[in-house]
């Protein structure tokens, strides 16, 4: 393993998350730590997540979008940000693509995603 | 308060992710047997400054010249050499070795290297310059420069007109980074933002010039305590070996 690898795995390890199995086309909630001032609070943002990429690393990231008062919104989150709190799969989604920014162009019932009713959890350990 | 700057080896790019929420980009630089191998002093020299050496070298593939020069010091043979001005209160005992926390977390350091070198190129990749336009009746030209200058006065181009050349595989300084962490044990320093060079190259780190120097940094460097017995002797055998080819 090279000295990168190294540090990210040992980083990873550090920061002790628990990243659920999830990918493009679920429906996810992820807890964001907000900051107004001195206080903090957790802020839930429930959408569609749309992408991920740069896979389960240490730069991973990954995109949501969600209509929020009839406008279409995204949010990209670093996998391993210390911002989030949570995040939580609703819904498993059945998508034959692994980015879905077709979603973009696509208003209410064209935008829906079939819900994927075989799901199998991973049993890779930690990762599942 | 003129202090020894340090030579690392670039590893790469990664990124930390800081407790308040923050996320920082991160270059790697690796101390690899970073030691003094020469002094200039301004009695002998006229100027105070120390030679430092990095890396392993096979003794077999450095030359005569410089086996006598490292067998000198007692230090086995290094891969790279630099030499840093310093104050001559702050000159270091050759053959010590420099460790990583020569930098304290959060001051700034200026690195130097070799940047990527990217051969002959045009004038909008090397200087920014705007290319001509996509239509409108541009031919072919639609990446050159423009006119290079005026009519029959002054008749001629004006030295250091920015024109298309060759770029990069230069000296390139990259001023005020700051250092975000250190690892002694395995020599890592990591500073925020990137460095000049390729992964694997060898670079120069420095105190920043451009911001005050903190307090509680080493003086006149970090350098790792006395060796244990067997360490020592591996490495006067290696400095004895490149002596004894010296001779021969």
């Amino acid at each position: 393993m090279d000295l990168i690898a190294e540090l990210e795995a040992e980083q990873i390890k550090a920061l002790g998350k628990k990243i659920p199995d999830f990918k493009a086309g679920d429906t996810i909630r992820v807890g964001y730590k907000v900051t107004e001032g001195t206080r903090s609070r957790i802020q839930n943002y429930e959408g569609v997540c749309i992408s991920r990429k740069n896979g389960n690393g240490i730069s991973g990231s990954f995109t949501v979008r969600k209509i929020s008062f009839g406008e279409g919104v995204e949010r990209v989150f670093p996998l391993y940000s210390t911002n989030i709190d949570s995040i939580t799969v609703v819904r498993r989604g059945k998508v034959r693509r692994a980015k879905l920014y077709y979603l973009r162009s696509r208003r209410g019932k064209a935008a829906r995603i079939a819900e994927d009713t075989h799901y199998k959890p991973l049993d890779n350990g930690d990762k599942a | 308060m003129l202090r020894s700057g340090v030579i690392a080896r670039k590893v790469g790019m990664t990124r930390l992710f800081m407790e308040d929420g923050r996320q920082v980009p991160v270059t790697v630089l690796q101390l690899d047997g970073l030691q003094v191998v020469a002094q200039r002093t301004p009695e002998k020299d006229g100027y105070a400054a120390v030679q430092l050496g990095a890396g392993t070298a096979k003794a077999k593939r450095v030359s005569k010249a410089m086996r006598g020069h490292f067998a000198k010091a007692k230090v086995p043979p290094k891969r790279k050499i630099a030499e840093f001005r310093v104050d001559p209160e702050n000159l270091i005992e050759v053959g010590a070795e420099i460790t990583a926390n020569h930098y304290t977390e959060g001051q700034y350091v200026d690195v130097s290297g070799t940047s990527i070198g990217k051969g002959f190129a045009g004038a909008m990749k090397r200087h920014n310059f705007g290319g001509l336009r996509a239509s409108h009746g541009v031919s072919i030209s639609h990446r050159s420069h423009g006119s290079t200058g005026q009519c029959q006065d002054p008749g001629r181009v004006f030295k250091g007109k920015k024109m298309a050349g060759h770029m990069g595989a230069a000296r390139v300084t990259t001023q005020n980074l700051q250092v975000i962490k250190t690892d002694v044990e395995r020599g890592l320093i990591m500073v925020k933002g990137a460095v000049p060079g390729y992964r694997g190259g060898w670079v120069t780190i420095k105190d920043a010039v451009k911001k005050p120097l903190p307090d509680n940094v080493p003086l006149p460097a970090a350098i790792k305590p006395a060796q244990s017995v067997e360490e020592n002797r591996a490495t006067e055998e290696a400095a004895a070996e490149g002596g004894e080819s010296n001779e021969s």
